[in-house]
């Protein structure tokens, strides 16, 4: 199956990591991605705290170029997801508001019906188009005996539930559990690692953070998978921050699901952007899955 | 010779005078209309002194027709044919015109509104010189009542009728009489043991000889209508003798099959394949689930069959369909529990120690899974504290926007059992208290007094997910505490949700059957709200209980009793006056085509093989026009609606329009000769 | 100081905050239930919770609203939208009241308001955001002396090939300019 892809900002470089092994998990499980050609940046929350069709048009121009012949777009990043959808869903219900992004659209030769595109994220086109049965038959690696928490984050599942449930999503937990791996009990699945929060109060960012890692050690968990950049940079960069400021000792290795998914489907995990992660992830890697063919922990 | 017409066109206070102008349109009726003898406008036709009017103008005036301009026929319509006939006047030569609803109710422009209204009078006025003198037929009143659903309500208007001297055949769904109540351990305000007060009643019903109860039993067909139903009931096989047992229990006993018991241990405890749902249970003939009995499934075992002292068990029964008659029908169908998983936030079925108010009240109960001790998932250990969530699924537009009326006070009464029970504190997390019966205010105080918290705050969750140590091993409640002001994480060891009553899943459908319809929340609609609450927009079919709406047992008991004093009321009078707007069939010109005879939605057309013709069943005619339109010969009548009056009604709204259609009303008016002029009227 | 506790008459900015946030009509049936500000993660910080919030709209207080830090607490985490019986945008609410506060210049202590015009400048300019351009930027010229303690972090990113030096610009940025400018001309909702 075809699908329109929009990787967003952070995944080129700061979260490179992410992109590869979603082209890299994508390849193996028969979804075709098709980058958007000169896409924008969806201007994360920035916009919409100054002016709100403003921050519709520069996010719509992005669905606007999606080609005619595909009707879905995947978007790895939670907030590039959340945005997307939310500007579609908003031009579909206020016409008023459509009409307007629209004419600003016009001024770059461009225009966009509501609903047109379908916004997904890669986990919710895992789990619901490629299914249980094709995933299985591709596993060449069981990750038996690998405890990992499914963390989920926010902006996919809330507002709109239509990747995962907004409460208690299960994919990732369902996805892992095909891969062979142990799924441990995480109840901060679906909480916010705090955004850019980090960025304007340290103290209620941290808390928001250590939350989710002090859940993960309570749990056993081995390392937390994620599918958000952001969720990802705060949990792993700032890890070491947040040690400073409680006086714990995290040491939690942070990748993106798609990361670990590729182990079990046999890639190695240099395809995979391993090694770019701070706290690093390959000896627990290692340690359960056993040394990967020709893989250094680098 | 001419008709004498009387116009009377109501104000209706300001609700159509507001938008219409009432006096112009009397005014210019008075002159335009051709055969009119008095035209006036009074701001309330309705009224006494209205009717007076109209009444005395028909004496003096010698008034033969009458036209109302006023509201809706549904509202008044009897008052003003009341005021013909005791005037004299044949009821069904007044017509009324709805001014209101189909008026000045939906236009804010007063040109258009008020042309409008003219068109609609000079429309009625044409017409109802064609109508003519009918008669409503008397039918006779079946002194039998059939009640559907043994809850409370049910219950109570059973016993209603049945002391009066009158047969009931009280028809349900499950194995035993009961409903929610028998579920349940006290009841507020009085703490009065639920089972305690219902049973007498239960009692009462199964053994009364007025009274056929149908248990384990479906309400599969209604046809008919008020004053003689046929009713066809299934009663599904129970695989057990009902002459031969003696609900001895000796099969229950010795079964070997033990399932989850989902529907009255609410997933708490355990029952047998063959099984009677609860001790006190009316009738207490047991009944074979056939989904969990080995014999069904696999064709061994027949241990109750083995072992059952009088021989009773069949295993070869079959559903059996009853076939009923029955002046009335009252619908007690009652409601279910809303499913706490849509909110997956309290973590209900998720986190063991969260539990439904139903799962509360079986812990609750001395005769339930763990004989009345309040004890967490793992059927041993004390709570040291219990929150109690109010508005789970009630007053949330994403599933009921409805309050549930009952759930504060079952609330009260939890906190008033956990501290009556264990030594646990216990707390309310509500959005407002509504404490609002005789008693229900001082029960809330009582509860303030024996030390129960409350917090002014819908929880927002309830997690495992810990923040700090002191957290470990308990359920936080997270909440705002709105009158502080502040966000609190309260460790507590057990949950309680107060979920939402809701309709019954097939309650539209079952509606459907029987003629009624559901508002948007689900709940049965009733006749009028305020004033008419049991009755429904179909004659002989009542409803009384919860699926009308929530309302806690005194509520339900005093509709079951209202429901059965208006049965009885028609059973007392006799006959009903069914309404003389049904078709009839020309028998000289019918041939026998019998092509409307499938077509009428009510059965309302038999075929006399005799004499080859088609005959409408008065009775069950309900004058929809169906057969009236369909007959491909015209040769049935719609009285009340046939083309002479319905073409006068057209021109007479086009009263106003071009010369062509003059002609045309003006050649409608005037027959060529006799023949054409009865065939026009038979049409 | 004697107080006075006369209301004038309405609230206009219960107005105000209904016509610029997208479904704002839905505030009108706030509960006051609470279901909001008990669902926040950043609830206990707050000056205000996002329930006494509404109340405070209510009354029509729009300064003590919009010089408070609620929405500057906010991450968009949408728990409170998703749970609210009312279905009331709330996270969309917290965005107006963002732009009526930047807007009037009432935000107070927070670099939020920095951060966003910091972030939308590079993107009208290049299309793209620039972590590099944004972190440095907003540092130098709000909190200059964080900017150490983001040393340790900066050089771990950037010695595992996660920051870029130089900023991407998109190929038809003419074409994005043209349609921000059109947006900044028909003015938005705020």
């Amino acid at each position: 199956m075809k699908y329109a892809y929009y990787p967003g900002c952070s995944l080129e470089v700061s979260s490179a990591a992410y992109d590869v092994s979603v082209r890299a998990v994508a390849e193996l499980l028969m979804i075709e991605l098709e980058e958007l050609d000169d896409w924008n940046c969806c201007g994360a929350t920035e916009y919409f705290s100054q002016d709100e069709l403003t921050a519709c048009s520069v996010i719509a121009r992005n669905l606007a170029l999606v080609e005619p012949r595909l009707d879905q777009l995947i978007a790895p990043c939670a907030a590039c997801y959340l945005n997307l959808k939310k500007t579609d869903r908003l031009m579909a219900e206020d016409a008023a508001m459509g009409a307007r992004v629209n004419e600003c659209l016009a001024a770059g030769g461009l225009s966009y019906q509501p609903g047109r595109v379908r916004v997904r994220h890669l986990l919710d086109v895992i789990h619901d188009d490629v299914g249980e049965s094709a995933v299985r038959d591709k596993v060449v690696r069981p990750l038996a005996g690998l405890r990992v928490a499914p963390y989920y984050g926010c902006q996919v599942v809330r507002p709109a539930a239509e990747a995962d449930c907004s409460e208690y999503p299960m994919k990732m937990d369902a996805l892992f559990t095909w891969l062979g791996a142990e799924v441990v009990h995480y109840p901060v699945k679906a909480h916010c690692c705090g955004g850019h929060m980090t960025q304007l109060s340290e103290p209620m960012a941290f808390e928001l953070i250590r939350r989710l890692l002090q859940s993960a050690v309570e749990y056993e968990a081995d390392l937390i998978l994620c599918m958000c950049p952001m969720c990802q940079l705060n949990m792993d960069a700032y890890q070491s921050r947040v040690n400073g400021f409680f006086q714990t000792s995290f040491r939690v290795p942070v990748v993106f699901f798609t990361q670990v998914c590729g182990l079990a489907l046999g890639l190695e995990p240099t395809r995979l952007g391993f090694g770019k992660e701070i706290v690093p992830a390959m000896p627990v890697l290692e340690a359960r899955l056993g040394a990967a063919p020709a893989a250094s922990s680098r | 010779m001419a008709e004498r017409l009387g116009i009377y066109v109501c104000h209706c206070g300001s609700n159509i005078a507001g938008t219409v102008d009432v006096e112009e349109v009397a005014r210019w009726a008075g002159t335009t209309i051709r055969d009119v003898v008095v035209s006036r406008d009074y701001k309330f036709m309705c009224s006494s002194l209205g009717q007076q009017m109209i009444e005395d103008d028909i004496g003096q005036q010698k008034l033969s027709r009458v036209v109302v301009a006023a509201c809706s026929p549904h509202l008044h319509e009897k008052t003003f044919r009341r005021a013909c006939a005791n005037a004299e006047l044949n009821p069904y030569l007044c017509q009324m015109v709805n001014l209101r609803e189909h008026c000045s109710w939906v236009s804010t422009d007063k040109v258009a509104a008020t042309a409008k209204a003219k068109a609609l009078v000079y429309a009625a006025a044409e017409r109802v010189k064609w109508q003519e003198p009918l008669e409503p037929m008397p039918v006779k009143v079946n002194p039998n009542t059939l009640v559907v659903g043994g809850g409370i309500a049910g219950i109570q208007a059973t016993l209603e009728l049945a002391d009066a001297g009158y047969h009931v055949y009280l028809v349900e769904r499950s194995p035993s009489i009961g409903g929610h109540m028998a579920q349940f351990d006290k009841t507020f305000p009085t703490l009065d043991c639920s089972a305690c007060i219902l049973t007498p009643k239960m009692s009462e019903v199964g053994q009364h000889e007025n009274v056929t109860l149908l248990t384990y039993s479906e309400l599969e067909e209604v046809s008919g209508s008020v004053g003689s139903f046929k009713v066809k009931i299934r009663k599904k096989a129970r695989y057990v003798d009902e002459a031969a047992c003696t609900g001895c229990g000796i099969c229950t006993e010795k079964c070997p099959r033990r399932v989850i018991d989902h529907d009255f241990e609410a997933g708490l405890g355990y029952r047998k394949a063959i099984y009677t749902p609860f001790p006190q249970a009316v009738p207490r003939i047991p009944v074979i689930d056939v989904a969990s009995c080995i014999w069904f499934d696999r064709g061994k075992c027949r241990a109750c069959e083995k072992l059952c002292p009088t021989n009773a068990i069949a295993l070869d029964q079959e559903d059996k369909i009853i076939e009923l008659e029955v002046g009335n029908v009252i619908l007690a169908t009652g409601w279910q529990l809303f499913d706490s998983r849509k909110l997956p936030q309290f973590g209900y079925g998720r986190l063991p120690n969260v539990f439904t108010n139903m799962e509360f009240e079986r812990l609750c109960n001395a005769a339930g899974p763990t004989s009345g001790k309040i004890v967490l998932r793992d059927g041993k250990t004390e709570p040291e504290s219990v929150a109690i969530l109010h508005c789970v699924g009630s007053r949330d537009v994403n599933h009921h926007e409805y309050c549930s009326a009952v759930c504060c006070m079952a609330a009260l009464k939890f906190g008033h059992l956990v501290l009556e029970k264990t030594k646990a504190q216990v707390y309310s997390f509500y959005i407002d208290m509504r404490p609002n019966q005789k008693g229900y205010e001082e029960f809330y105080q009582r509860l303030l007094e024996e030390g129960m918290h409350f917090v002014r705050g819908k929880v927002a969750e309830v997690t495992d997910a810990t923040r700090q140590p002191a957290e470990r091993g308990k359920l936080i409640v997270q909440v705002e505490d709105t009158l502080l002001g502040r966000q609190r994480r309260i460790p507590v060891d057990m949950v309680v949700l107060m979920g939402a009553m809701e309709p019954q899943p097939d309650a539209k459908e079952f509606g459907l059957k029987c003629g009624i319809s559901c508002s948007m929340a689900g709940w049965y609609t009733e006749r009028h709200p305020k004033l008419d609450p049991v009755a429904t927009m179909t004659d002989g079919i009542f409803i009384a209980g919860v699926c009308q709406g929530p309302k806690d047992i005194p509520a339900s008991v005093v509709q079951g009793a209202a429901a059965a004093a208006r049965v009885q009321g028609m059973i007392a009078k006799g006959t009903v006056m069914i309404e003389p707007i049904v078709a009839s069939i020309d028998e000289k010109a019918c041939s026998g085509c019998r092509i409307c005879n499938n077509l009428c939605p009510f059965s309302a057309i038999e075929f006399d093989g005799e004499k080859k013709v088609s005959r409408v069943i008065t009775a069950l005619c309900k004058g929809c026009g169906t057969c009236v339109a369909a007959c491909p010969a015209g040769v049935i009548t719609g009285a009340h609606f046939n083309n002479r009056q319905i073409l006068a009604e057209i021109g007479g709204a086009l009263w106003d329009a071009s010369p062509v259609l003059e002609d045309a009303r003006a050649g409608a008016d005037e027959p060529a000769d006799e023949e054409a002029e009865s065939a026009l009227s038979a049409r | 100081m004697i107080q006075h506790a006369t209301d004038r008459r309405g609230s206009a900015f219960l107005r105000e905050v209904i016509e610029n946030t997208p479904g704002g009509q839905r505030i009108l049936h706030c509960l006051q239930c609470g279901s909001c500000g008990g669902s926040c993660p950043n609830g206990a910080d707050m000056q205000y919770t996002p329930r006494t919030v509404f109340a405070m709209i209510n009354a029509d207080e729009r300064e003590k609203v919009l010089t408070s830090n609620t929405m500057w607490c906010c991450v968009s985490c949408y728990f409170c939208t998703t749970r609210c019986p009312q279905k009331i945008p709330i996270t969309d609410v917290m965005y107006c009241l963002k732009r009526l506060a930047i807007r009037d210049g009432l935000a107070k202590d927070t670099d939020a308001p920095a951060l966003a015009k910091t972030f939308t400048n590079l993107l009208d300019k290049y299309g793209r955001s620039f972590e590099l351009g944004l972190a440095s930027r907003f540092y130098l010229f709000n909190k200059p002396l964080a900017m150490l303690r983001m040393g340790p972090l900066g050089f771990s990113m950037f010695t595992r090939g996660r920051m870029s030096l130089v900023p991407k610009r998109i190929k038809n940025i003419g074409q994005l300019q043209a349609i921000i400018a059109k947006a900044r001309q028909l003015g938005g909702r705020s």
